[in-house]
């Protein structure tokens, strides 16, 4: 054990700067996501706002379009992506009995360049104004009828994008190779499951937009000719290449809530998850069903009737599945005790918004109805039911399940339900209305609309019910801070927990398990409850455990790229180059340095059970 | 789908009520792997429902997505999109206008929609559902109005800064009022438009014609003006009167921004009586009704 020494004590920022740590990593995550979900919710407020009454002037056209945009923007890549991944990162290695992720280098590298795609996004507020084309960015409108803000949003995202591609192989790599003796893939908790499917449609789906980003950046920074109808390109293939990947985003947002309320579900009813089977082979058939349904975005684009009956009955086919999993979750409760704590309140909320979210999703899978709700309200509506209704309300309850392993400290729970109830009453006041604004003729991201269209009153419910998803918030910021006031002294199993995550304490030691556990079953903790035993059977002897030293290559990688594009944004060439330069030299750095890790002794720590 | 939903929420409530944990209850319930009987139900069902469902859906995008272009009974509209506004050609007419677009009732219109700059979308919520109109292809289109009146139609797609403010209106008349319509229209193209105002005719000739049409001289940069007096709006939003359009004359750029082919504001390049005369001028260029 040559190298048997822990490495140096850092201070708290170097620490979280260099760590490769699951956990820490996933915190990382939580923080920088927990940032721009706040931002993205203070955009939608202003939207709101704006759209309280008819003709309003709180905002102009080119202002609202900004930050309509940002809004979106923000949302999917920069609030949804990064906390799931947060979720991923602190909870799915406990899940499988890991000590940490396959590629903890990768994991850190990931995670910051995301960091840094997302404030070059945001950097365009300070600098002539942001994007302003919508979240899906269409040309011509994104190319030659745009500002330079739209460079922020190619190259923003671009950066991001790899960091999300990173994520998403380093948690398939996890899930394949990491998994303790024993865990067999039937064995795997629905969270492990959800999130290994959601990392294969990353896999697949990223690339996609990876290409259409390339293309749409050399068609601003260089005048190619991709998307220019004038000189032979054609602007519909960036609607392809962006549903391609934007289509299965979708799944790759509400997979993992499908996991985090599978869990929750079967812990707070004190039963098995109902047809674990079948809801694995839904997750499954989900993720691949979500690649053959990107047109349906496009009904109205003119691709034709075959196209559309095709893509419209391939979504509609969705709904087996989903239907599946919902009746999975009823009969999971069905004869079960259920405990109404914080977390299993956001998780059987969900139910019925979801419910609601599948069934418009039908409505519009028919191209013939779509016409209509196509670009209105109604898509709004139905969008912010499966992603605020299914995701967010997924992250809510996974972040109070999971908490006081992430932190060691249980979130309040007085102050949790106040947190689920303004949120889901103000959702539900926000977006019930939007259906029928849509079904009314109101299109989606107009900047005012008229009056006497019958529009009034449902905008002013909808305002009056942001502001009450608002309220909801920050109720649980100030839990976040009462919480945080209080000693660190929560058990390692608060709920009476069912998987691996909650057989070691809460918040775990670096190297999660003292020794690998033997797993015996699905719900492997209960399994080894119900045989009468204190905790997990190791499947190792006590010994020293290896870990990957902390290294801030990373960190200095992705600061390269975000140099480098402002250097292409505002073509000084010399300083893209050096940016280039800076990300390649760490690349050779870290090729060239034999890092061999370090040991852990733990025997040595005090007070450690596992 | 109400059906689907009520099942759901029958079983949600009667779950949360009949299961929930009460006080001083113990032991552990039942644990449950499932139940293929129960599986197979829910699997089947909603597989049948949606049958149901794909039957008429394909029938009828096949028949929204029927092609009348080549329909003698059709009339013909060439639909193009642009930066705020909407341009409307007869081509078997002979015959242009711009964000009033005129069909007779009960006969079907075949629509040919594209666009000069950005992606819009055409929507008349009333008489037919969206079609997207693209920069560089043709999509075809139909719609039918079975009675008369008028009916609100706006832009779907996300088109830039004024987006929200590119609507327009289809105007549903009976056969005989449409033929008079076009008959007018035509006629205003052979007449060299004699008028009480001189002035304000040749503020227009000096200043408008070369983007503004009238008949089928002058240019087609802006909308064709040929009926303006019988217009809905003035920018295809506005009420019809002379103190908008002197507005939108003064600074067009005010009423809706970010057009990548702007008009000039005129404001200040017109003396006070010019401006009142052109606008006299145009809220007089009506053909006969």
């Amino acid at each position: 054990m040559g190298h048997s020494h822990a490495p140096k004590k850092k201070g708290l920022l170097m620490d979280y700067l260099t760590t490769v740590d699951h956990k820490k990593i996933g915190i990382l995550y939580f923080v920088a996501g927990g940032i721009f979900f706040l931002l993205g919710g203070l955009e939608a407020l202003l939207l709101r706002i704006q759209l309280i009454v008819p003709n309003n002037t709180f905002l102009n056209g080119a202002t609202f379009n900004e930050i309509m945009t940002m809004h979106g923007t923000t949302m999917i890549f920069l609030a949804a992506m990064p906390l799931l991944f947060g979720l991923m990162n602190a909870v799915l290695p406990l899940q499988i009995g890991a000590r940490d992720v396959a590629f903890p280098f990768l994991n850190s590298l990931g995670f910051w360049m995301f960091f840094f795609g997302g404030v070059l996004v945001n950097c365009s507020w300070f600098l002539g104004g942001s994007p302003d084309a919508g979240w899906t960015a269409y040309p011509p409108l994104s190319v030659s009828f745009s500002g330079f803000s739209l460079d922020f949003y190619a190259l923003g995202l671009q950066i991001a994008g790899i960091g999300t591609l990173i994520g998403g192989i380093n948690f398939l790599a996890t899930i394949v190779n990491m998994r303790a003796p024993g865990m067999t893939f039937m064995r795997m908790p629905l969270f492990t499951w959800t999130s290994f499917v959601t990392s294969a449609l990353i896999l697949f789906a990223f690339p996609a937009v990876t290409v259409g980003l390339v293309l749409l950046s050399f068609d601003r920074l260089f005048s190619a000719n991709f998307f220019n109808v004038a000189n032979g390109g054609n602007e519909i293939i960036w609607q392809h290449l962006f549903w391609i990947f934007g289509h299965p985003e979708v799944y790759i947002l509400i997979l993992p809530a499908f996991g985090v309320i599978s869990d929750v579900i079967s812990t707070f009813s004190k039963k098995r998850l109902f047809g674990y089977s079948s809801m694995v082979f839904a997750t499954v058939l989900i993720g691949f069903l979500g690649f053959m349904v990107w047109a349906h975005h496009m009904f109205t684009v003119g691709m034709g009737p075959v196209a559309n009956a095709l893509f419209g009955i391939s979504t509609m086919l969705i709904a087996i599945p989903t239907g599946i999993k919902i009746f999975n979750w009823l009969f999971t409760m069905w004869g079960g005790q259920i405990r109404f704590t914080t977390a299993n309140l956001w998780a059987v909320g969900f139910i019925p918004t979801f419910v609601i979210g599948g069934m418009t999703g039908v409505m519009l899978a028919a191209p013939a109805a779509d016409y209509q709700y196509h670009d209105t309200y109604f898509v709004v509506a139905h969008f912010h039911y499966v992603i605020v209704g299914g995701m967010v309300f997924g992250i809510f309850s996974g972040l109070y399940y999971w908490w006081p392993k992430m932190f060691g400290r249980m979130l309040n729970e007085t102050l949790g339900k106040w947190n689920f109830w303004f949120f889901f009453i103000g959702f539900h006041l926000t977006f019930f209305p939007q259906h029928f604004l849509g079904l009314m003729g109101m299109q989606r991201r107009i900047f005012t609309f008229f009056p006497n269209q019958g529009l009034d009153f449902g905008n002013l419910i909808s305002t009056i019910g942001a502001f009450g998803m608002t309220i909801g918030t920050i109720i649980f910021l100030i839990n976040i801070a009462v919480t945080n006031s209080k000693p660190k002294n929560a058990p390692a199993d608060p709920w009476d927990g069912r998987t691996l995550e909650w057989a070691v304490p809460s918040p775990p030691p670096e190297y999660n398990f003292k020794q690998t556990p033997q797993v015996r079953g699905y719900d492997a903790l209960w399994v080894e409850k119900m045989a009468g035993n204190k905790g997990m059977i190791p499947a190792e002897p006590l010994g020293h455990i290896h870990m990957p030293s902390g290294s801030i290559l990373p960190f200095i990688m992705s600061v390269g790229l975000f140099i480098a594009s402002f250097g292409l944004m505002y073509e000084k060439v010399p300083v893209a180059i050096i940016g280039a330069l800076i990300t390649l030299f760490c690349m050779l750095l870290r090729s060239l340095i034999d890092d061999p890790g370090y040991h852990i002794d733990p025997t040595e720590e005090k007070g450690v059970e596992a | 789908m109400v059906f689907v939903f009520v099942v759901v929420m029958i079983i949600f409530t009667y779950v949360l009520v009949r299961y929930r944990k009460r006080p001083g209850q113990e032991g552990i319930p039942k644990q449950v792997e499932g139940s293929h009987t129960l599986e197979i139900i829910w699997t089947t069902i909603p597989i049948i429902l949606l049958i149901v469902i794909a039957i008429p859906t394909v029938s009828t995008t096949f028949a929204l997505a029927k092609n009348y272009w080549d329909d003698p009974d059709a009339i013909k509209v060439k639909v193009t999109a642009h930066q705020f506004w909407w341009e409307f050609e007869y081509p078997d007419l002979g015959v242009a206008t711009a964000q009033d677009l005129h069909i007779p009732v009960g006969k079907k219109i075949a629509l040919q929609i594209s666009s000069k700059d950005v992606i819009h979308s055409f929507w008349v919520p009333a008489l037919a559902g969206k079609m997207d109109a693209n920069p560089g292809n043709i999509n075809q289109f139909w719609l039918q109005a079975d009675k008369p009146g008028v009916f609100k139609g706006k832009c779907a797609e996300l088109c830039g800064y004024s987006h929200a403010l590119m609507d327009f209106k289809v105007i549903a008349e009976d056969q005989a009022a449409f033929d008079k319509w076009i008959a007018g229209m035509k006629a205003a193209e052979s007449a060299q438009a004699p008028t009480s105002n001189q002035l304000g005719q040749q503020v227009y000739a000096q200043n408008c014609l070369a983007c503004h049409a009238i008949g089928n001289q002058g240019g087609k940069v802006g909308p064709n003006l040929t009926d303006f007096g019988n217009r809905q709006t003035i920018a295809g939003y506005l009420d019809h009167n002379a103190d908008e359009l002197k507005r939108w004359i003064s600074n067009p750029d005010e009423i809706k921004a970010g057009a990548k082919v702007k008009m000039p504001a005129f404001g200040d390049k017109l003396k006070p009586e010019e401006m009142d005369a052109l606008v006299d001028y145009l809220m007089g260029l009506k053909v006969a009704q």
